[in-house]
């Protein structure tokens, strides 16, 4: 795609973007206890001792975080790296009940991989992983039911976490807003996160610095902590490149420093200096030996693995002819996608693909439904495809034979027999209608014998129309010429 | 009928099994015994009623004939484990209000066993001391004191103090770098730091959590078997338990040294070694050779640099796991002097921690804090892995390594050049600190006494999960040395 | 590597504690004399040693994803020192 620059009067700059995603692992229990995960419940319900950070208390490790992390990993095209540590990252905070957190630091359980982003622009580009790891999840304060207090809620305190790095590559909004939808989109295909950003199930840490169009340099970047939605994440890195442009050419430098983006006006702000700087003091968790994982073990994850969007992608494109774009779209989801091999199923892909890209999603988006809830099932949107294809109804018909499935539920064939739809192909029966057209509109014939032969198609729509639409278009459009022209 | 609480564990179990006293009555002594004890200082909180209730509930035991392993034994409970329902202070004012909902693994052992809590045992605060002065509840009394008021030892300093007055007929202790063997060897009584791994560390408080470890502080050899025969088990909720099998630990008391290679190592007799201790050191060396056993000189090459390696990982994980004592969730709360959470932080920490404590902090701080990791906390660790070479070299040419446990009597109180240069102090664990080091186990044992009329000990070091040849090899000398307890 | 008053005052605000001015310069004496001591660990080359990490060697266990802990409000509250609403109170966090 054409390179994302930020022109000014003075100069061209280019953006450099990173970003690090957590993604809460989905899991029933705790990453190292055996308290819920469940969200919503009454304030410190699904807290153990262990999660509340009491004197004593121990981790211990949960082998379905392990076994999504590795999953994850896999997804992402990583390294899995079969020796990890548990170090501890050491900072007061009062939703951190240990005021540690539990993370992983030299060795992480993943290291690097990539995955391939899809542009507007029909492009893909490859975007890098660093490495990602596991580690416990913070608990909530609640800063608006006291004017003097601040309220500590522990139920997420130990959610279990992974923290994807992505390498600096994005270079512009977009690619940041693709990795992300795509990032997602894999995370669901896998169930290893439901990916929610406005929940909080996946959150977003942005790292943006901006150098002069065509150097190689890396320059000082700023940190945006907890941007909550994709088109957050983009108008942050727009409004925050622009800043450090602004600065650069005013003669200013830019500060390493976290900042806060502000969904309401779209700017990002310093956070409050601390009177000194973070200082994690990460060393090896103790109470934790390292985790070692062996090829039997990574291979059966291996073996577990489902076919992930890209590879689908590139399947429908190359063995069921669909459009790159309209594959994307289709395999964005899971369920989509899956819903759509249902229906593709021994009927015409590319049509199908055609009918879910039209009708069917706009259906879905005026009725508000998820596709799980899609009142046409994919076997019957299978059979209406087929029902076209087999010419038994015209497009048109089907159109009206789709409204009725999305009304009722039932399937197409017994649509069009209860209403008596189906396709005209009877020569017979369409020369009797010819007939009798011709016979009313003799003026017409006449215009059409002494040279005004483009009537012929004011004859083929009466026939249709007479026909109340259930005759064959191309048959029609056959005869009528036939019996002009006689 | 004579004192009954001057019988070990193993005599007390025989009288209360052929009906000689009741658990009833052992337990009434015991009480007599800490109330007309308190002079001593050993008890942090004293559960008499409760007590009371489980020698009753033992009577009904061996009237009905399930009496269990330890039934009706009343014992102390070093107030670092965390008890159900009982304060639990760690001999802080941070926690002196503390009451867990819980149970720590090793004390629910031996109520699972029978054993009668009669209360909770002074200690240096946090485990952080060798002389139990550090404890927000005053000094512990050696009951070996004459003239002037001697320290029992530390950090266990309560433990055993309580066990040589018969404040108890047993009681648990930790060892981080001592705890146990060093206050056994002041107040002349015998105590086993297991193998790390040997015993559960859920529910004790954390001081340095890959060095801690709990064991039994009792009157002899046997006592001490018959306890840590409880006290030990693999445990799931410690991630660092080892699965290993615990085998009957009074088994190998009647065994044979014969054959046996006790290793001397030569770098414990350093230039100004006390001359009493060397002598027994020989003395012991010569009970066990009569006995068959071969003694040999080994080296253990690094010993010089165990104590500097231990007080840098010690404080460095104290650091961290004291972190969690915040004001927030339990404890003691300061009232803070500003608006920001910092402040409570720093008024509720700086108030709720002594001296000691606080030192080892900043010390674990700093040694962990970026720019001096690799400095002093890396470069430990890499210590700590030639430290345990040397034993894994040592135990190829010996089955167990005798040593005296300290190269000191118990001191007085308030000894000017303890309190003026904690490095003074610290010298005290000289010949105890590699063990916890190398996860080893060990035990002290009394050998006699010095001409001022105070216990001297050795110590007896297996390989990992070798308990059994210390018991047998610490049988026979306690047999051979005679020592009359007080 | 002696430390400075500067040094002093960081770790303090790093471990939440604090030392009143009166005591830096005694607090920092105090410190460089036991890191003087543990210095004399530069003694030995350890420039190839594995750090030792964990001392018994074996790896990790797992436990399965199974809810066996939590929903014990009133255990989890009842120590602390301010609780309201079922949560713990603590002074207004200002960011």
């Amino acid at each position: 795609m054409a390179g994302y620059i930020i022109e000014t009067a003075k100069g061209k700059w280019e953006v450099v973007v990173g970003l690090e995603i957590h993604c809460q692992i989905i899991s029933k229990s705790k990453i190292f206890s055996g308290a819920s995960t469940e969200f919503g419940d009454d304030p410190n319900t699904n807290v153990s001792f262990v999660d509340a950070g009491f004197p004593g208390m121990l981790p211990v490790l949960n082998e379905e975080c392990v076994h999504q992390a590795v999953k994850t990993g896999l997804g992402l095209n990583a390294k899995i790296n079969k020796y990890s540590e548990f170090s501890r990252k050491n900072y007061f905070y009062a939703d951190m009940p240990t005021d540690y957190q539990i993370t992983q630091f030299r060795y992480p359980i993943v290291g690097e991989g990539e995955i391939d982003i899809d542009l507007s622009d029909g492009a893909t580009k490859k975007i890098g992983i660093e490495r990602m790891h596991i580690e416990q999840d913070a608990g909530k304060s609640i800063h608006d039911l006291s004017p003097t207090k601040s309220y500590i809620d522990l139920n997420r305190a130990g959610v279990g976490l992974m923290e994807i790095v992505t390498k600096p590559d994005f270079r512009s909004p977009e690619e940041a807003g693709a990795f992300l939808r795509k990032l997602r989109s894999i995370l669901r295909y896998l169930g290893t996160c439901d990916g929610n950003m406005d929940e909080g199930s996946m959150r977003c840490d942005v790292n943006v610095s901006v150098r002069p169009y065509g150097s190689d340099e890396l320059r000082t970047r700023c940190e945006m902590k907890n941007v909550n939605s994709v088109k957050f994440v983009m108008q942050a890195i727009e409004n925050e490149a622009k800043r450090h442009v602004e600065v650069y050419e005013n003669g200013g430098t830019i500060a390493q420093e976290t900042r806060q983006f502000d969904p309401t006006t779209g700017h990002t702000k310093v956070m409050r200096k601390k009177e000194f700087a973070h200082d994690y003091r990460y060393f090896p968790e103790p109470d934790l030996p390292p985790l070692v994982l062996d090829d039997d073990y990574i291979n059966s994850v291996k073996a577990e693995m489902i076919e992930l969007p890209d590879a689908k992608k590139h399947r429908f494109v190359e063995t069921l002819g669909l459009t790159p774009y309209d594959a994307m779209v289709l395999c964005e989801n899971k369920e989509t996608a899956d819903f759509f091999e249902k229906a593709a199923s021994g009927h015409d892909a590319k049509k199908v693909a055609n009918w879910m890209m039209g009708d069917f999603f706009a259906m879905l988006n005026k009725k508000r439904l998820d596709i799980a809830q899609s009142p046409v099932s994919a076997e019957n949107l299978g059979a209406l495809v087929e029902l076209i294809s087999k010419d038994v109804i015209s497009g048109k018909i089907a159109k009206d034979v789709f409204e009725i499935m999305s009304e009722t539920g039932k399937n197409p064939e017994q649509i069009v027999e209860e209403k008596g739809l189906k396709q005209v192909t009877d020569t017979k029966a369409i020369e009797a209608i010819i007939e009798t057209v011709i016979a009313s509109n003799a003026d017409n014939v006449a215009a059409y014998k002494s040279g005004k032969t483009n009537l012929a198609g004011w004859f083929v729509g009466q026939v249709i129309k007479m026909s109340q639409g259930k005759a064959n278009p191309a048959i029609v459009n056959k005869l009528v010429r036939e019996r002009l022209d006689k | 009928m004579s004192d009954i609480t001057k019988l070990t564990i193993a005599q007390a179990l025989d009288g209360l099994k052929r009906k000689e006293f009741t658990a009833t009555e052992l337990t009434s002594a015991y009480i007599k015994n800490m109330e007309n004890g308190r002079h001593y200082n050993a008890y942090i909180t004293e559960c008499a009623d409760k007590a009371m209730i489980q020698a009753q509930n033992a009577d009904k035991r061996y009237s009905e004939g399930t009496n269990r392993a330890l039934e009706g034994i009343p014992l102390g409970i070093k107030d670092l484990f965390c008890t159900k329902d009982i304060r639990t202070t760690a001999a802080s004012h941070i926690l002196d209000n503390f009451v867990p909902p819980y149970e720590s693994t090793v004390t629910a052992n031996l109520l699972d066993d029978g054993a009668v809590f009669l209360g909770k045992l002074n200690l240096d605060e946090f485990a952080m001391g060798g002389s139990n002065e550090t404890s927000y509840f005053g000094p512990v009394i050696n009951p070996w004191s004459k003239d002037k008021n001697l320290v029992p030892g530390g950090s266990s300093g309560g433990s055993a103090a309580a066990v040589a007055a018969h404040l108890c007929a047993g009681a648990t202790g930790t060892d981080t770098g001592g705890s146990i063997r060093e206050p056994a060897a002041f107040c002349g009584i015998t105590g086993i730091k297991p193998t790390y791994g040997r015993c559960s560390r859920y529910g004790i408080v954390a001081f340095a959590s890959s060095l801690d470890q709990a064991g039994p502080i009792a009157q002899d050899v046997t006592d001490c078997a018959l306890l840590l025969n409880s006290m030990a088990g693999f445990d799931e909720k410690d991630s660092t338990s080892c699965k290993v099998e615990t085998p009957d630990f009074t088994s190998f008391l009647s065994g044979n040294v014969k054959g046996l290679v006790i290793g001397l190592p030569k770098e414990y007799r350093p230039e100004g070694l006390n001359d009493e201790v060397a002598k027994y050191w020989d003395k012991a060396a010569e009970m066990l050779k009569s006995r068959g056993a071969i003694v040999k000189e080994i080296s253990l090459p690094h010993t010089k640099y165990a104590l500097a390696t231990y007080y840098v990982l010690a404080p460095a994980e104290a650091s961290s796991n004291l972190a969690r004592y915040d004001g927030i969730r339990y404890g003691f709360r300061a009232v803070a002097d500003g608006e920001h959470l910092d402040e409570l932080y720093i008024k509720t920490r700086s108030l709720g921690f002594g001296k000691e404590v606080k030192r080892r902090i900043m010390i674990g701080t700093y040694v962990l804090s970026a720019g001096y990791y690799d400095a002093y906390y890396l470069k430990a660790q890499k210590m700590r892995r030639l430290i345990q070479n040397d034993f894994i070299e040592a135990f190829k040419e010996c089955d167990v390594i005798l040593t005296p446990t300290s190269p000191i009597t118990a001191f007085p109180i308030g000894d000017e050049s303890m309190l003026q240069n904690p490095i003074n102090m610290y010298l005290n664990d000289v010949f105890t600190v590699s063990v916890n080091l190398a996860g080893l186990p060990a035990m002290s044992l009394p050998i006699g006494l010095a001409e001022n009329g105070l216990p001297l000990a050795m110590q007896l070091i297996g390989k990992p999960f070798d308990e059994a040849t210390i018991f047998k090899v610490a049988s026979k000398l306690e047999a051979d040395a005679g020592f009359e307890r007080k | 590597m002696a430390i400075d008053t500067e040094t002093v005052k960081r770790v303090a605000f790093l471990s939440r504690l604090r030392i009143d001015d009166d005591k830096i310069e005694a607090t920092k004496e105090e410190f460089n004399k036991i890191l003087a001591w543990i210095e004399e660990l530069n003694e030995i080359n350890t420039d190839n040693i594995e750090p030792l990490v964990a001392v018994n060697n074996t790896a990790l266990r797992m436990r399965k994803d199974e809810v066996t802990a939590g929903r014990c409000k009133e255990a989890v509250l009842q120590n602390a020192p301010a609780a309201e609403y079922d949560y713990f109170a603590v002074p207004k966090v200002v960011e």
